[in-house]
């Protein structure tokens, strides 16, 4: 009978077209080429909390101080009593921003909020400023507003006036005032409240709303894409009028309407423990994970890490039909536990427990073999 | 009728009422100017600051401050031609690299007048940041840049949109701009310290401006520097040359016989010195107050400068001045035998000199004497003074006059070291401490205090021991400070006249409405409160307005705050006059506290300075919203 002779045919055929259009996810997704800075090579600090871009410049906070590298060599910034103008407000620096208009950076450390400004360091803290609290998690720069988020609410510096405006649970729906991450843009403010779920301000109306468990009786969602997450938020990233939220406990992405959720069962994070989630656009994020740097295209995922159990270079792609695929590479990042990432063109650093990793991104898969026969002959040599 | 016919109880009578008339008399010419100001102030004086030219060099555009506005000058008949009225307190001027239009700040209208040149009138104002001061545009004229002085930083303005697109930050009390000859570079100075830590040298810098990224990209230091007035640069680009004054405010004042009050000098910066170098301008037994404006002949033969307290402009020998400079390897700013390596002359002009312009060809100076409301010219070939143009204003100098000129010169201090205006930068601070006693090192360190309104706020001084301000201006100044000739009576009248008659500078943070914001509110509430939070009453002495009460929120006694240190003789101290706080920092009597928040963040653990330690972070905010409006 015809049908039962062209059934397998087409089902084959199918399976093919499937494996063929996974295969090309794969060959899709961002390969790169990982070079590792620690302190042996100017670093100040191993342990990287965040990474900035600031063109060919890329500050790095570390526990032990803020390091500018430029030039092929890093300088290193830290508390300096003794050189008020080149002080930072202290050595563990947890957060950075740029002012793309200025060209000033802005760091928050556990000690107060540093404005780098062509080598000049101001300190605010609580005690001099307006600033809420020290401990600056998160800053982020909107126009003439300089954003905060602090260990007690979240602060917002007018650079023009000076004024300082808190906002914590007295005057918004904060119930927790432990901030953990901010992301101003023209229309909306998101700040990641750690056990409070996702603040948004309005700024046109001044308004500010929550994000919560839906029902309100516990901390996570229950139904799939019912809602946030969980409310214990560790980042949010605003791109294209698209929320990303990183939690301890899976992702979240928000688009004004519908929600839709990313757990290590059914995505390709590497772990449900998100330290951080940096957006490039409405449909592709990085997320910072304690098991690795992960991406989604939209539809594929890649985590790049040292593998787990054998610590040698690993690239996981994972296609919209969950197959996982593994990827010949022969370098990685420095560690799996990722805190943050930032952008330079195709290019991407990344702030790990142990070092920073600077991917630079090969544009094909022949070029990265390409590359990997040069080491491997270097390495003979 | 002759003495002796007069009784000796009728001589008695006259001999008191003569004393009471002539008492009657001093005490209304020490009056507060503002009981005067009405006969005083009738006609307007000029007060011209700034100079700019016509690219032909036939009109010279004068800022007369006083006057608020800008008087055009036909050069070859040193006639005024025209008149154009611009906003409050005009202090800066440039002219379009097409020379169609002149840009003018209003220090008190915070806004730029664009004067079109062909009709003389403004065509356009354009909002800056706060007292706008210094002002260029770059070579495009498609940006211009506005120095703000109380907000520190430069207005980045967008000339076709007419809006300011953003603010980049600068020194603090950002005054004065020059562009590079090849118009890359912005160069700004700054006439306030940068902020410190308490009790060191003071730093300052040259914020130097990218004009293709509008960011600033350099930050010269000026080391031991506060106070820093024009910068100027030479054609070629390779020198430049900002004016400043060296304090010497960590060590008591009263070893002006030692030089150590303020040194005069210059930085010289560019390729042609490499990195920042400071030179003095004084001489060992003569000082040059108040180095002001500052221009570079075209063939960067010469250097021009205005000493604004020692009314003099002070001529820069350049080949000998490099020369000097790379002969010397250590710095030598502190060595005043090294000026006669390279001065050539001192040219006496009038009173407060300030903005200089050398005409395209170099062979002229023009030098605005701001207390005589006229112009100087002079030869630079000859390097006399050729001419003056009269800008016109009142004839006659009234008290109010006489009184700025002597608040400005140095020539009542020993050697001219210095004068009022050394320390009140254009009667207003320096953001400095001084150990004024001559009672050892680091004692009883004081903060400078701000001028604005001082009717109503006797008695002076932070332990309150001038009872009024003849005794401020005269004894405590003439004698203490300058340690030279006094003030005679008519003089410290009129330096009475016009400290009282200074004004209150318009206050950015109110709304132009009247209204107050919700943080002002709130902060007012709890400025006026009279119980704690929990309920419980403030008392009295605790409560904000008992002691900052009054139109000038003092009291004007003194008290224990408990803001006293163990280097201060007593703790007691006068309650100061609020006006304009914000732009006072640093605060307290010592200028310990670096903001307002840390009056109460660290200096007030006893809660005995105001009730404070139950408010929250957000209701101590609240309160400094309310006290900037004040």
């Amino acid at each position: 009978m015809k049908p039962r002779i062209w059934l397998p045919k087409i089902i084959f055929a199918t399976l093919a077209l499937l494996i063929t259009a996974a295969m090309a996810a794969a060959q899709d997704m961002p390969l790169f080429r990982w070079e590792n800075f620690t302190t042996a090579n100017g670093l100040p600090d191993n342990h990287v909390f965040c990474v900035l871009v600031d063109g060919n410049r890329i500050w790095a906070g570390t526990e032990n101080g803020l390091g500018l590298y430029e030039n092929s060599a890093w300088k290193v910034f830290r508390p300096a009593p003794d050189q008020p103008q080149q002080s930072l407000a202290h050595q563990a620096v947890l957060s950075l921003a740029l002012d793309r208009r200025t060209g000033d950076v802005w760091a928050g450390t556990m000690g107060g909020l540093s404005r780098i400004s062509a080598g000049r360091i101001d300190t605010f803290t609580q005690l001099t400023s307006g600033l809420s609290n020290d401990i600056v998690y998160g800053v982020g720069v909107q126009g003439d507003f300089v954003w905060t988020a602090t260990a007690a609410g979240a602060s917002r510096l007018n650079t023009r006036t000076g004024q300082w405006a808190l906002f914590n649970e007295r005057n918004t729906p904060m119930y927790e005032i432990w901030t953990y991450s901010v992301s101003p843009a023209d229309d909306k403010v998101y700040y990641a409240v750690w056990g409070g779920g996702v603040l948004e301000y309005d700024v046109k109306t001044e308004h500010w709303k929550d994000y919560n468990d839906p029902d309100g009786e516990t901390e996570l969602v229950l139904m799939k894409d019912q809602g946030l997450i969980h409310e214990i938020t560790t980042s949010v990233s605003y791109v294209d009028k698209i929320l990303w939220v990183a939690t301890y406990f899976g992702a979240s992405r928000y688009d004004g309407r519908y929600w839709h959720n990313f757990l290590q069962k059914d995505s390709g994070l590497p772990s449900n423990f998100l330290n951080q989630v940096k957006a490039i656009d409405a449909n592709r994020a990085w997320f910072s994970t304690d098991k690795g740097l992960a991406y989604y295209d939209g539809t594929n995922w890649a985590v790049y890490r040292p593998a787990l159990d054998t610590h040698k270079p690993e690239m996981l792609v994972r296609d919209s039909a969950g197959t996982l695929k593994k990827i010949p590479v022969q370098s990685t990042l420095a560690h799996n536990y990722v805190l943050g990432v930032d952008f330079q063109g195709d290019d991407i650093w990344v702030a790990t427990a142990k070092g920073l990793s600077h991917g630079i991104r090969q544009k094909s898969s022949l070029e990265t073999a390409h590359i990997v026969n040069q080491q491997k002959t270097t390495r003979k040599q | 009728m002759t003495a002796r016919a007069i009784s000796g109880t009728s001589f008695r009578r006259m001999v008191n009422v003569v004393a009471i008339f002539v008492v009657a008399l001093l005490a209304v010419a020490a009056k507060p100017a503002g009981r005067q100001s009405a006969a005083i102030a009738k006609e307007r004086y000029l007060s011209p600051i700034e100079i700019a030219s016509s690219p032909d060099g036939r009109l010279l555009y004068v800022v007369c401050q006083d006057s608020d506005e800008v008087r055009v000058v036909d050069v070859q008949s040193s006639k005024v031609v025209s008149k154009v009225a611009v906003g409050r307190m005009p202090r800066g001027i440039a002219l379009s690299p097409d020379g169609r239009h002149l840009y003018v700040t209003n220090a008190w209208s915070d806004t730029v007048s664009v004067i079109d040149t062909a009709d003389l009138k403004v065509v356009q104002t354009l909002p800056t940041g706060p007292e706008p001061s210094g002002v260029v545009s770059d070579s495009s004229n498609t940006t211009l840049y506005v120095a703000n002085r109380l907000s520190g930083d430069v207005s980045v303005i967008d000339l076709k949109r007419g809006q300011e697109t953003k603010r980049l930050l600068a020194g603090r009390g950002a005054s004065y701009l020059a562009l590079s000859p090849d118009g890359k570079w912005i160069y700004c100075t700054h006439i306030y310290p940068n902020a410190g830590a308490f009790r060191t040298q003071p730093n300052s810098e040259i914020t130097v401006i990218d004009t293709e990224r509008q960011m600033v990209v350099e930050r010269k230091p000026l080391h031991n520097v506060a106070g820093v007035f024009h910068v100027a640069l030479s054609s070629d680009g390779r020198l430049g040359v900002a004016a400043q004054l060296r304090p010497k405010n960590l060590i008591p004042l009263a070893h002006v016989e030692h030089g150590w009050a303020f040194g005069d000098s210059l930085t010289l910066f560019g390729d042609d010195v490499g990195g920042t170098v400071q030179i003095p301008i004084d001489e060992l037994e003569r000082y040059y107050a108040l180095p002001w404006g500052v221009a570079i002949a075209p063939d960067k033969s010469k250097i021009f400068l205005t000493t604004a307290g020692s009314e003099s402009v002070t001529v820069i020998d350049v080949p000998r001045l490099l020369k000097a400079v790379r002969a010397r390897r250590q710095s030598f700013v502190n060595d005043l035998s090294a000026s006669a390596d390279y001065l050539l002359t001192r040219i006496p002009v009038g009173h407060n000199p300030r903005g200089v312009l050398l005409s395209q060809d170099g062979t002229r100076l023009y030098v605005a004497n701001r207390l005589d409301d006229n112009v100087a010219v002079i030869d630079t070939a000859t390097l006399q003074l050729t001419s003056t143009i009269d800008l016109g204003g009142p004839k006659n100098s009234d008290a109010l006059r006489r009184g700025e000129r002597l608040f400005y010169t140095a020539d009542f201090a020993f050697q001219g070291q210095f004068g009022c205006a050394n320390c009140h930068l254009d009667a207003t601070i320096d953001g400095l401490q001084w150990d004024l006693e001559p009672d050892g090192f680091g004692k009883d360190i004081v903060d400078n205090r701000s001028l604005e309104s001082l009717a109503g706020t006797e008695p002076f001084k932070w332990n309150g021991g001038n009872a009024d301000m003849p005794t401020e201006c005269g004894p405590r100044t003439e004698k203490f400070f300058f340690r030279s000739q006094s003030f005679n009576q008519q003089q410290l009248t009129d330096l009475v006249t016009f400290v009282y008659s200074l004004p209150y500078r318009p206050n950015r943070s109110r709304l132009p409405n009247g209204e107050s914001t919700p943080a002002q509110e709130r902060g007012k509430a709890i400025f006026e409160r009279a119980k704690y939070k929990s309920g419980k009453p403030i008392p009295d002495a605790n409560q904000c307005a008992t002691c900052h009460s009054g139109p000038k929120y003092t009291n004007q006694k003194q008290v224990d705050v408990g803001t006293g240190k163990s280097t201060d003789r007593s703790p007691v101290i006068d309650v100061p006059q609020l006006s304009n706080v914000a732009y006072s920092a640093p605060y307290l009597h010592d200028g310990s506290a670096r903001s307002l928040e840390e009056i109460w963040t660290v200096f007030n653990p006893k809660d005995m300075h105001g009730a404070s330690n139950d408010l929250t972070k957000d209701e101590l905010n609240d309160l400094i919203e309310y006290l900037k409006t004040l």
